[in-house]
């Protein structure tokens, strides 16, 4: 029996900290907007249905060995005049399953504005730490050049960026690093937005005690700012995730869209909705409709939580 | 007012020199300008000869201003993939994105303020709200799916205005436009709702939440007390007090639409600058690049500076207060 507060000690800690949760203001005033419960649940199924996008499909569309050129432009719900094939939403002109390309899509906008934000966030975070708690002509370099890139729409910096990126990588690499070169286009042109909160917070959290008595027992300035006002400049930080990942994602299907985002050979839903434009005079409406509604679902359910978040965060509304 | 003005103009000085670096390196570091000009028999005198040319062989900062002073003079450089001077080209494709600019700034600012002004005053009403639903859906839906949306209904379903292009121009002098022909007008529509639309629902809940802010205060009981026409409180006292932080907004906005303009130029291909732009981009055509990121940022710095001017027209207590030297 020596060992039984091992096991136990963890699984009590765990468990009060879900309990600690589930009491917590944040999770009531979740529960009491409907909003906020249904945009998760439908960011939620997105999600994983973007994750488990293998298991879900009924086709690979990337193999071309299951297509069959007969099966193109099938109505939804209908079969097919040659096969007798019907698929759910219907099929494209080579005959790929529209609601398997919409999955894989998914997963390639969601996976590209999840890694942009995640660049964002450090970048701008480890920026604004540095610009606000070290102040001087570091703090003017920092905030200067993020003034001056806010003078641009964010979607025009992600352009330029991926424009030159592309001029600097070899053409045979341009298709397969271009998912990449996207997450850094967005990610760069959205770093702004971070840099400044957290610089803001900090420089208020860098007066107060706790940071004075860290300083005094002699911690390192890169300590004081990871260990001890990171953690306290976070929630304001976690709002602007939240909302910049559905622009990121908007960010991301607009550059696909344009054609200067991802390739036809991944396309995300973006790009889905390029193909799917080229067939709107012709009447194969399906091909551009599911894609588009799979884009607004999840950009506005993003969106709208990260607008719950921000009034259930903020302590001037409470 | 005046150390001001000096130091704000200076300011974006400095912010066209810093645009200007980010464009020489570009043009300089993106792609090699000797690769891009010579063909493939070429030897190492000829290489040697088109470096001395073109100056690579002096020192950076020697490059940088010549640089600088060749696009002051409107020497953009040779676009790689039309082989013709990028200033040429821009000036044959600004029209018409500025006129597809200037006719959806208008109405994102007409429509934008009458409908906040309205919203904010029928508070309750049910056009009000309906006005405001509608403008949530505008404000989360990309410009893209707009400008499908607006196709697919009048012109795949209804037929009435064209789809893409800027229908018939007239040329007059160095500016084609398309305003005095049916058809240029007719394709123009479409497009300058699609650009418009996000401004205007920007700015239309801008004006509601300042008109409300400012329908609360004191000065506006008493000007009721004293018998006013809600006409005239309503426009010329509320509305003139909620005009900085709208013509802030505005001025950004209007950056904005030059660089949303793009996408709307991609939807209806709209042969602007910004399609050019974007076909700069997927053929990695560094000079047109550079040269338009050098525009874009001469007309956002001109739009931010005259923005700061107009506070001095439209908020007096700025005047007193600079002046007063504080």
């Amino acid at each position: 029996m020596t060992d039984l507060p091992d096991h136990t000690a963890p699984k009590l800690a765990e468990k009060s900290r879900l309990r600690a949760f589930l009491d917590s203001d944040i999770f009531f005033a979740f529960k009491r907007s409907p909003i906020a419960v249904v945009s998760t649940i439908v960011v939620t199924v997105l999600v994983l249905s973007a994750i488990f996008a293998p298991l879900l499909a009924t086709t690979n569309p990337f193999d071309s060995a299951s297509l069959n050129l007969m099966n193109g432009f099938t109505a939804p719900m209908a079969p097919n005049a040659f096969t007798g094939e019907t698929f759910l939403l219907g099929t494209d002109d080579q005959g790929r399953d529209v609601f398997s390309t919409i999955l894989y899509g998914m997963r390639i906008s969601l996976f590209v504005g999840v890694a942009a934000v995640l660049f964002a966030m450090v970048l701008g975070i480890t920026l604004g730490l540095i610009a606000g708690y070290l102040g001087g002509w570091v703090e003017t370099i920092i905030m200067r050049i993020a003034d001056v890139q806010l003078t641009f729409p964010s979607i025009l910096v992600a352009m330029l960026i991926f424009g030159v990126a592309k001029g600097i990588t070899p053409i045979e690499y341009r298709d397969q690093m271009a998912i990449w070169v996207l997450i850094i286009a967005i990610g760069l042109s959205d770093w702004v937005q971070f840099a400044r909160v957290v610089r803001g917070a900090t420089l208020v959290e860098k007066r107060k005690e706790y940071v004075e008595a860290a300083r005094l027992i002699g911690r390192k300035p890169y300590a004081i700012m990871l260990k001890h006002i990171l953690p306290n400049v976070l929630s304001p930080v976690l709002v602007i995730a939240t909302i910049s990942l559905a622009l990121a994602i908007i960010a991301e299907a607009t550059l696909s869209f344009l054609g200067v985002g991802a390739p036809p050979t991944q396309p995300s839903l973006g790009t889905l909705i390029r193909i799917g434009q080229g067939f709107l005079f012709s009447g194969e409406w399906w091909i551009l409709l599911f894609p588009a509604l799979t884009l607004l679902t999840l950009a506005l359910s993003v969106n709208l939580l990260g607008d719950w978040l921000r009034d259930a965060l903020n302590p001037r509304l409470r | 007012m005046l150390a001001y003005i000096i130091r704000r103009v200076a300011q974006s000085a400095l912010v066209l020199l810093i645009v200007g670096l980010v464009a020489f390196s570009m043009f300089r570091f993106v792609g090699d300008p000797i690769e891009n000009m010579l063909g493939q028999e070429r030897t190492v005198a000829d290489i040697e000869r088109l470096r001395d040319q073109l100056g690579l062989n002096q020192s950076i900062a020697v490059q940088y201003f010549k640089f600088l002073e060749g696009a002051a003079q409107g020497n953009l450089g040779v676009s790689y993939r039309q082989g013709r001077p990028v200033a040429e080209i821009l000036m044959e494709r600004a029209p018409a994105t500025l006129e597809l600019a200037a006719v959806s700034g208008i109405l994102a600012i007409a429509f934008g303020i009458a409908f906040g002004v309205f919203t904010a005053i029928r508070r309750d009403g049910i056009v009000a709200n309906v006005i405001m639903s509608a403008s949530l859906i505008g404000v989360s839906l990309p410009t893209f799916l707009i400008g499908i949306l607006l196709i697919y209904i009048f012109s795949v379903e209804l037929g009435w205005l064209p789809s893409f292009g800027r229908g018939e121009t007239v040329q007059i002098g160095n500016w084609s436009t398309g305003f005095l022909t049916p058809s240029g007008r007719q394709a123009l529509v479409l497009p300058a709702i699609t650009l418009g639309l996000y401004q205007m629902t920007l700015i239309m809940r801008l004006v509601r939440s300042e008109m409300l802010e400012v329908l609360r205060q004191d000065y506006i009981r008493f000007a009721r007390a004293r018998g006013l026409k809600s006409r005239a409180i309503n426009f010329r006292h509320a509305l003139k007090n909620t005009m900085v932080p709208v013509i802030t907004v505005i001025g950004l906005q209007l950056g904005a639409i030059i660089a949303f303009a793009i996408i709307t130029e991609t939807v209806f291909q709209w042969p602007g600058v910004g399609l050019l732009f974007i076909n700069a981009i997927q053929f990695v055509d560094i000079p047109v690049m550079a040269a338009y990121l050098m525009l874009i940022s001469v007309m956002f710095v001109m739009i931010n500076l005259i923005v700061d001017m107009l506070y001095f027209l439209v908020d007096p207590r700025l005047r007193v207060d600079r002046a007063g030297g504080h």
